[in-house]
């Protein structure tokens, strides 16, 4: 009975996670249209557009191969699996020890690949553009992320997600150096895989400095439905990782009956207002900068992780 | 006796290279000689997976010098590297089954093959100095001639000239190293060398001969020159050997020696071999970010995971001479579990590559593309295998570098500074290894596999035939396996942990779920299994529910490309500007990459013409200047070869003199 319950838990997170992920999205363009002293389609506009384009027909272009097919799918399938193992409204669900942080990192490196050889199936030249700054972006990315992991585990002494939110919320944590730096690091790389200003431009088409835009150019119908949802969770993703480490208040602990998993699930609506409104605000309060400027953003990011490693390998209580 | 056993294998593999010599010319022989050493090399392979978990056991033959005999000792260390390469071996004797009809000169490979294999094997038998040698050397030149069978193109002779110097360094360096262990009365016997304690300075000095000779032969950074030149030069499946397996050889011998002849180690040691570690692995990839040729990719990036390997194998000393063996078990399994998946994955890389070749007849990623539709099976095999070196879950190449990185993580335990500044630094390196291996092969298998041919020989491709499939197939599978089960893998690495570091790894089959758990659960855990079912399982649900609910309309159309399709395939990304930002982001400081821009004015018909030129810092800060040293030296000493009788005796006179002073002065 008890493994029933657990079941529905985590499938709550999944279904959970997938229903409010295009809703994120749309939270962030609604302020952002707001901030800019536009109305900004509505709220519910991300919904419709999918189930748009789950209707209509899909465009594949004559040299696609079965790759170019699959791939949407293996994309929104790694991004939801990693998306349903942080921690949203508790922690300690039954499947949060089947991959530890390093794990759900890899998988999202996993979807990226993948997407990064969609954006080649083709033999257009946007996708390769895409492609190859998708991987250079990525090769700073990964690393600065790895180092933001380590971090995090030598605090916490464990790369579980749950483990980690739950070590959080003691009052051992205390104020550390090394968490501030992670936490900035953990910001930029947020910003850099998700496509957002100032390394990419979510809005944008037809224009030379468009990452993700480029890549699933020739995506249309369900297939650009799929990815468009997948890029969401990822979104919903990297605000729930940085609400769970960072804000882990209100997580429902293990063994909370349904009133504590309410909760939970409201504080976690809250964290989520909070994080599209603070993208927003930082969105339109800065340029989009030069592609090979991207470097050294993310460049910072590998140096603050690697700092915030180093002083926990010079004393565990920085 | 399993090592009686064994040893008649490498026998039958012998007696095959006679039998190859007198029949290569024959129509059947190409069949007949890989039929035959996959047989043997598949009951190699059987034998030293069952001594994984016996007893040692040695057998001395009345071979070789004469006071000595050649010792042979097979252990869990020797039967596992033995399984990597009996198993390598197998999958190229099966691809060469098919792969060697293509063959214009059988009889330059055929012969050298078996030889090749035996010389492997008698390494990691060899219980004394000697025998050790005598098989590396046996190795060394049968690879040689492999890489020379195609010896009329000019870079093949160069790739030659090149391995075979690097070789020969390489094996004086080895056995100036075992001169060392062997001490004053000589004892060449393994047994004899760890029965000796060699003091510290004594094991800094092999430690540093072995990291030259096994180094070299592995192709740790500086010392990997020869390793992209020779490793495509071969036929592609000796290709693959020479990847995937002889470099493992050379990780052997560095294990042997280091761990188990040069005594206790020193804190110092691993910091050497992670700094050098984590440098090939970065270094390694980012060369083969640069290369346009497949094979030449794929030998930088064997590079970059003996980097890996490295790695994990400086962390193991580390914390085996801090007395920490639980994390040093962990450490030795991550450096393990990566030969294996090395070996698997880079061998089915280079079958494919090879199938690219007899495919299409080129090499050069230009030239290629589109392979997808063309060449189904081949593309899927070598999908999988990508994934798998660029360290995705859920298949076996992240399973150990997921390891490694658990490793890295209980390295503030060292007390040492040095460790503590270096080792989160190696980590960062090795980090940025992987996610540069996951574009190199994004890069490889975008271009080579996907988009539109770039030339009519891709245009015109065919699949390859089943031998061939077989094996890349056969190794996809077992990536995928030790991907979802790497728990197996890790128990099965147990003997061999323990025998070296004292200490193993908890046993990962009775944990629930079929999770690994390298410490505790509340610590880490993963589950191959879990997630590849769980994708599996969520990509199908939407799949069906997209397919059910919405529309599975389908048209096709020309390519949109921002509404501008050009129908010219040279439009299409190239491997060189796939790696242009990459190029500028870190080649402009290694590489000293330069980019010129030559855009007549308008008006003027020349064509435009864009030029990159890349340095390579390790020929130039110390090959150049050591063969110009070389040669100097040469050209001085060229006079002593037209002295008079009477000065070479007093020369010889003056000589002897020297060496008895030496002699009386020493302590």
């Amino acid at each position: 009975m008890a493994v029933i319950a657990d079941l529905v838990v985590q499938g709550a997170q999944m279904a959970l996670v997938l229903a409010l992920a295009p809703g994120l999205t749309g939270l962030v363009r609604k302020v952002k249209a707001h901030l800019l002293r536009r109305r900004g389609p509505p709220l519910l506009q991300p919904y419709r557009d999918l189930a748009r384009l789950m209707r209509k027909e899909a465009v594949l272009a004559d040299n696609a191969s079965w790759l170019f097919r699959a791939i949407p799918y293996l994309i929104f399938a790694a991004t939801w699996v990693a998306a349903a193992l942080v921690p949203t409204f508790g922690i300690g669900l039954i499947f949060s020890w089947s991959a530890d942080l390093i794990a759900i990192i890899a998988l999202l490196g996993s979807a990226r690949f993948f997407l990064a050889l969609a954006g080649m199936d083709v033999g257009t030249s946007f996708g390769g553009i895409g492609s190859s700054r998708e991987v250079m972006i990525a090769t700073l990315a990964e690393p600065a992320m790895i180092m933001i992991v380590f971090t995090l585990a030598l605090v916490a002494g464990s790369t579980q997600l749950s483990t980690v939110a739950g070590f959080m919320l003691t009052p051992a944590v205390g104020l550390r150096v090394s968490l501030a730096l992670a936490l900035v690091a953990l910001v930029m790389v947020a910003i850099a895989e998700n496509a957002r200003i100032p390394v990419d431009n979510p809005a944008t088409h037809l224009e030379l400095t468009m990452v993700h835009e480029a890549m699933v150019l020739e995506y249309s119908g369900r297939h650009l439905a799929v990815i468009e949802l997948a890029a969401s969770l990822k979104l919903l993703l990297y605000v729930s990782l940085i609400a769970c480490v960072f804000a882990p208040w209100g997580l429902a602990l293990p063994g909370a009956g349904l009133g504590g998993l309410v909760a939970g699930a409201a504080t976690y609506v809250v964290k989520l207002v909070v994080g599209a409104v603070l993208l927003a605000v930082f969105e339109t309060s800065i340029a989009k900068m030069r592609v090979f400027r991207v470097p050294d953003f993310l460049g910072a990011a590998l140096m603050l992780g690697l700092l915030a490693t180093l002083l926990l390998f010079v004393s565990r209580s920085l | 006796m399993p090592v009686a056993a064994v040893l008649w294998c490498v026998a039958a593999l012998l007696a095959i290279a006679v039998a190859a010599v007198a029949m290569a010319r024959s129509r059947s022989a190409t069949p007949l000689v890989y039929g035959a050493t996959f047989v043997v090399t598949g009951i190699a392979c059987a034998l030293a997976v069952a001594a994984l978990w016996a007893e040692p056991t040695s057998l001395t033959l009345p071979l070789g010098l004469p006071w000595i005999g050649a010792h042979f000792r097979l252990d869990a260390l020797s039967a596992f590297f033995l399984a990597v390469v009996a198993l390598g071996g197998a999958a190229a004797s099966l691809y060469g089954i098919g792969y060697g009809r293509h063959e214009h000169e059988p009889h330059r490979v055929l012969p050298f093959f078996p030889t090749f294999l035996a010389g492997m094997m008698l390494v990691l038998l060899a219980d004394d100095a000697f025998t050790f040698l005598l098989s590396w050397e046996c190795m060394s030149l049968a690879s040689w001639a492999l890489v020379l069978a195609h010896h009329r193109d000019p870079d093949n002779l160069r790739a030659g000239y090149v391995y075979i110097v690097m070789a020969s360094f390489g094996t004086l360096a080895l056995l100036l190293a075992f001169g060392l262990l062997a001490g004053p009365e000589g004892g060449y016997a393994f047994d004899a060398m760890r029965a000796g304690a060699p003091s510290p300075l004594i094991g800094g000095l092999v430690l540093a001969l072995v990291l030259l000779g096994a180094g070299s032969k592995a192709g740790l950074v500086p010392l990997h020159v020869w390793l992209p030149l020779a490793h495509p030069a071969a036929p592609s499946h000796v290709s693959a050997l020479m990847s995937g397996v002889m470099t493992k050889v050379a990780v052997y011998g560095f294990i042997r020696i280091v761990f188990d002849l040069a005594g206790p180690s020193v804190w110092w040691w691993g910091v050497v071999v992670l700094i050098i570690g984590g440098g090939t692995a970065a270094l390694g990839v980012l060369y083969a970010l640069m290369q346009t040729d497949v094979k030449r990719v794929l030998a930088y990036s064997t590079i970059e995971n003996i980097g890996i390997i490295f790695v994990g194998l400086g962390l193991a000393i580390a914390f085996d001479a801090n007395g920490l063996p639980a994390a040093g078990a962990l450490a030795m399994t991550a450096a393990l579990f990566h030969v294996f998946n090395h070996a698997l994955f880079k061998s089915a890389l280079f079958f494919g590559a090879g199938a690219v070749l007899t495919a299409t007849g080129e090499r050069r990623m230009e030239r290629l593309g589109g392979l997808i539709h063309r060449m189904p099976a081949t593309s899927l095999v070598v999908l999988v295998a990508c994934v798998a070196i660029s360290a995705l879950p859920p298949l076996n190449g992240f399973a150990s570098e997921w390891l490694a990185f658990q490793a890295v993580l209980l390295s503030p335990e060292l007390p040492q500074w040095g460790l503590k500044l270096f080792v989160p630094a190696v980590g960062a390196l090795m980090a940025l290894a992987a996610a540069l291996a996951a574009a190199c092969f994004v890069r490889l298998y975008g271009i080579v596999f996907l988009g539109r041919p770039r030339s009519t020989e891709a245009a015109e491709a065919h699949e390859v035939d089943r031998w061939s499939l077989a094996a890349m197939g056969g190794l996809a599978a077992l990536c995928i396996l030790a991907g979802i089960l790497p728990g197996l893998v890790i128990d099965a690495l147990a003997p061999t942990v323990q025998a070296l570091v004292g200490a193993r790894m908890p046993p990962q089959l009775g944990v629930e779920w079929l999770s690994i758990v390298p410490i505790a659960e509340s610590r880490s855990s993963y589950n191959g299994l879990l997630v590849m079912l769980f994708v599996a399982a969520s990509a199908s649900i939407v799949a069906f529910a997209v397919h059910r609910l919405g529309s599975h309309a389908l048209r096709r159309a020309p390519a949109w490309d921002c509404g501008f399709p050009d129908p010219n395939p040279a439009t299409q990304y190239t491997a060189a500007s796939f790696a242009q930002p990459i190029r500028r982001v870190f080649g402009t400081s290694v590489f000293r990459a330069r980019e010129r821009v030559d855009m007549p004015p308008p008006g003027d018909l020349r064509p435009a013409r864009f030029e990159v030129t890349l340095r390579d810092p390790a020929w130039e800060t110390i090959y150049v200047p050591v063969a110009a040293a070389v040669q100097t030296a040469a050209t001085r000493l060229n006079r002593l070869q037209f002295l008079t009788i009477r000065r070479y005796l007093s020369l010889v006179f003056f000589a002897l003199v020297a060496l008895l002073l030496v002699l009386a002065l020493w302590p």
